[in-house]
């Protein structure tokens, strides 16, 4: 698992690589949070083009960030969303929160 | 209906071997050629029913799982995730969507993936001396013909 963080004016990228589980989300968490609490970017934005596997340890973690972000009143957007993991993304509901969710189609 | 394979693996309920037990149950379902997403809803299912192990299972320590899957004449996989850890009180309640107890960011979401991505799902479990989630999925006939010998 490989977190790239980017911060510009405008918004904060985070593009994450490999699987999202459980073992692996505390340390995307711990990167990802340390960096927002740093800069309190207006929007953050996790992008999951080369997240090969997600459970729904995946879904806290997007959870998490979202309250996280609605502290410092920013705004979360996830893209690169791919039909597989949009399947979790459905189930959990996630999708009726007020979060910007961009899906790739196949 | 007699099983034409079956393996059984056994593993400490460490964390780090989330992404063991989802490489171990594709590489025997493979065999079955399954379709891209069959395959991808068994490593999910199998995913978060470890996960529950670690977290849920044994809470305070770690404990052993143990994983045995089979496959049947019929394209049928069925892969039981056993531990024997705390146990569940109450099923209907921690199978309800959302309902958790794990804290920490956990969605309460387990049960209904493993629901929605298997075609059957069943769970056993007395207190204190575990639990066992057994899972089904058909392995489609088209992927399957041609396969065998």
């Amino acid at each position: 698992m490989d977190v790239k963080i980017e911060n510009l004016p405008e918004v904060m990228f985070v593009r994450l690589s490999g699987e999202i589980d459980h073992h692996n989300a505390r340390q995307i968490r711990e990167q990802v949070d340390s960096a927002v609490e740093m800069h309190k970017p207006k929007k953050l934005c996790l992008d999951f083009k080369d997240v090969t596997f997600m459970d729904s340890s995946g879904i806290g973690f997007i959870m998490g960030r979202y309250k996280l972000i609605q502290l410092y009143e920013g705004s979360l957007e996830i893209i690169n969303i791919s039909d597989t993991i949009n399947r979790v993304i459905k189930l959990s509901g996630i999708d009726k929160l007020n979060i910007k969710i961009s899906v790739n189609q196949r | 209906m007699k099983a034409v394979n079956e393996m059984k693996i056994t593993f400490p309920s460490l964390s780090c071997n989330e992404s063991l037990a989802r490489s171990a149950i594709a590489s025997f379902v493979s065999q079955l050629d399954p379709a891209v997403d069959e395959l991808i809803d068994i490593r999910t299912a199998v995913s978060e029913a470890v996960t529950n192990c670690i977290v849920h299972a044994y809470p305070d320590g770690i404990g052993m799982i143990t994983i045995i899957a089979k496959i049947f004449e019929d394209g049928r996989v069925q892969i039981k995730v056993k531990d024997k850890g705390i146990g569940i009180e109450d099923i209907k309640q921690a199978m309800e969507p959302l309902f958790t107890t794990g804290g920490e960011e956990r969605s309460g979401l387990g049960f209904s993936v493993m629901e929605s991505f298997t075609d059957r799902l069943h769970v056993t479990s007395a207190k204190g001396k575990g639990t066992t989630v057994t899972l089904e999925k058909y392995i489609s006939m088209q992927h399957r013909q041609g396969k065998r010998s």
